[in-house]
C-alpha cells in the first residue's frame, strides 16, 4: 500500500506567518495545466557562472577570509521519479555567520563581514549535482511577533526545466532548536518538514576544513523533460 | 532510473533580502546579475515595448519586495531554447526585477511584444512571482488590450469568466517614441488577478 503523502507544500495563507494574510490569493487558481504543459523554462549556459559562483567564502573577498564555520553544501536536483536534472541554475542567498543579511532594508545590528556577500549560483552537472562552499548562517531576528527568531537557512532559487520545476526554498540544518517556533517552517506539513533540513555528512566532510550537508531537491517529474540537449 | 516516487521539496517563502543575488545589479550590490529587466537584443525585430505596473496587497499598498519573472516567446512566437549566457547573443525572453529600486515600488521591463503562438492562444508573457508573505510561486500570464480579436479566441483567457479576464489584459499606452503596457497585479480585492494552478 501507497501511503505516502505527496502534498509537501505549505498553503498560501498561513496566517501565523503575518505577511501571507494581505498577499496570498482568496480566489480558487485556475487549472491551466492543459495549456501550458509543453511550456519550457529558460536554460542556463556555463557562461552565466563565474569562477568563484558556487564558493562564498571566495566570492566577495576583500581582505580576508570571512569569519565563520566554512560548511559545504551538496546534493542533487531530480524530479519526483528520482531522474537528474542536469543544467539546473540554482541560486542561493543568507545571512552571515552572525546573522546579518548584506541587504541595504535589514535593520538587525549584528555586524557585517566586509568578506563575506552572502550570494552565489551555479548550474547542476550531468548527474544533476551541485556543491556550494559557504560559511555557515547565524539565526536572526524579525518582526512576525515578539521575540520571533528564523532557525539557520540558506535560501535556494531553483529553476528547472519546465514550467511547474521553478522552486524557491529554505534549506535548514538537522536539530534545530528554532523550528518549533517558526512559522515559515512550520507552514509546511508535519510529514514534510523532514525534506527542508539537510543531512550532516561525515562522509563528505572535508578534514581539517569544512563539515558537510547533503541537501537534495526534488522537482516536479509530472511532465516528461524535452530539453535532453546540453 | 526508478520509477518509485519520491517526495517533492516543499516551497518557502523569497523573503524580504533576495536582491543581492538575484536582482544584484538592479539593487546597486557589488555582484552580477546573470538576468534583468531587458529580455530583448538590440538587434531584435518586433515591436519594443515597455511593460510597467506594481503588485498591490489586500490594503491596496504597494509591495516593495516583490520579484518578477517574465518568460515570453519572440515576435514569430518562437521560444527560446538555447541556453541564455553573458554575452548578448539574441532575444532571451526571460526578464526579472525585483520591486524593491523605484520610488512608487514600479517595476519596468523592456521587451518585443511576443507573437501569438497558436491560433488558440494570443499573444502574452508568462508571469512568476515571489514576494515576502507568498509561500508559493504564484503564476499569471500578460495579454496586450489591443489584440481584442485574439484574446477572444484564446483557450486560457475563456476558461475565465468574463469579470475577471480584464485582470490578465495589459492596458495598451501609446506615447511619443514609446509605447508601454501597464499591468498591475492585485493580490487580492475587487480586482484580485487571477492566479494559475499549473499542475492541474
Ligand atoms: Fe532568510
Amino acid at each position: 500500500m501507497d501511503t505516502v503523502n505527496f502534498n509537501v507544500h505549505p498553503p498560501h495563507l498561513y496566517p501565523e506567518y503575518k505577511s501571507s494574510v494581505l498577499r496570498s490569493p482568496t480566489k480558487p487558481l485556475l487549472p491551466v495545466a492543459k495549456y501550458l504543459k509543453d511550456l519550457s523554462l529558460p536554460a542556463f549556459g556555463e557562461s552565466v557562472i563565474s569562477k568563484f559562483d558556487n564558493d562564498l567564502t571566495k566570492n566577495a573577498r576583500r581582505n580576508g577570509e570571512p569569519i565563520g564555520e566554512r560548511i559545504k553544501v551538496s546534493g542533487t536536483v531530480t524530479d519526483e521519479y528520482n531522474r537528474p536534472l542536469k543544467n539546473v541554475l540554482i541560486e542561493i542567498w543568507q545571512a552571515n555567520s552572525a546573522g546579518r543579511y548584506i541587504h541595504k532594508d535589514e535593520i538587525h545590528d549584528a555586524p557585517l563581514d566586509p568578506n563575506f556577500l552572502g550570494g552565489g549560483r551555479m548550474l547542476t552537472d550531468s548527474d544533476g549535482r551541485y556543491t556550494f562552499y559557504t560559511i555557515k548562517p547565524g539565526a536572526y531576528p524579525w518582526g512576525n511577533h515578539y521575540n520571533a527568531w528564523r532557525p539557520n537557512h540558506i535560501h535556494f532559487s531553483v529553476i528547472g526545466h519546465q514550467i511547474g520545476q521553478r522552486l524557491i526554498t529554505q534549506m535548514y540544518f538537522p536539530g534545530d532548536p528554532l523550528f518549533e517556533y517558526d512559522p515559515i517552517f512550520q507552514s509546511v506539513p508535519k510529514h514534510a518538514r523532514e525534506l527542508l533540513i539537510s543531512k550532516f555528512r561525515i562522509d563528505w566532510t572535508e578534514a581539517e576544513f569544512a563539515l558537510a550537508y547533503e541537501f537534495n531537491i526534488v522537482l516536479n517529474g509530472k511532465y516528461q523533460t524535452l530539453f535532453e540537449n546540453v | 532510473m526508478t520509477e518509485k516516487r519520491i517526495r517533492r521539496t516543499p516551497s518557502q517563502t523569497i523573503g524580504p533580502f533576495f536582491a543581492y543575488s538575484l536582482a544584484a545589479e538592479q539593487y546597486g550590490y557589488a555582484y552580477n546579475s546573470i538576468v534583468n529587466g531587458t529580455l530583448l537584443d538590440p538587434a531584435e525585430e518586433g515591436e519594443l515595448i515597455y511593460v510597467t505596473g506594481n503588485v498591490f496587497d489586500g490594503k491596496g499598498n504597494s509591495i516593495p519586495d516583490a520579484l518578477i519573472e517574465l518568460w515570453q516567446a519572440d515576435a514569430n512566437a518562437t521560444y527560446r531554447t538555447l541556453p541564455v549566457s553573458k554575452k548578448n547573443d539574441g532575444f532571451t525572453g526571460f526578464g526579472r526585477l525585483g520591486t524593491g529600486t523605484h520610488a512608487t515600488h514600479k517595476f519596468s521591463f523592456v521587451t518585443i511584444k511576443p507573437g501569438g503562438t497558436t491560433e488558440l492562444q494570443a499573444p502574452h508573457i508568462n508571469v512568476i512571482l515571489f514576494m515576502r508573505g507568498s509561500l508559493l510561486p504564484l503564476y499569471t500570464r500578460i495579454y496586450f488590450s489591443d489584440e481584442k480579436e485574439a484574446n477572444s479566441k484564446d483557450e486560457l483567457l475563456n476558461a475565465i469568466g468574463p469579470a475577471r479576464r480584464k485582470t490578465l489584459i495589459a492596458q495598451r499606452i501609446e506615447k511619443p517614441g514609446l509605447i508601454e503596457y501597464i499591468f498591475d497585479v492585485y493580490m487580492q480585492g475587487e480586482n484580485e488577478t487571477v492566479f494559475f494552478e499549473v499542475e492541474k
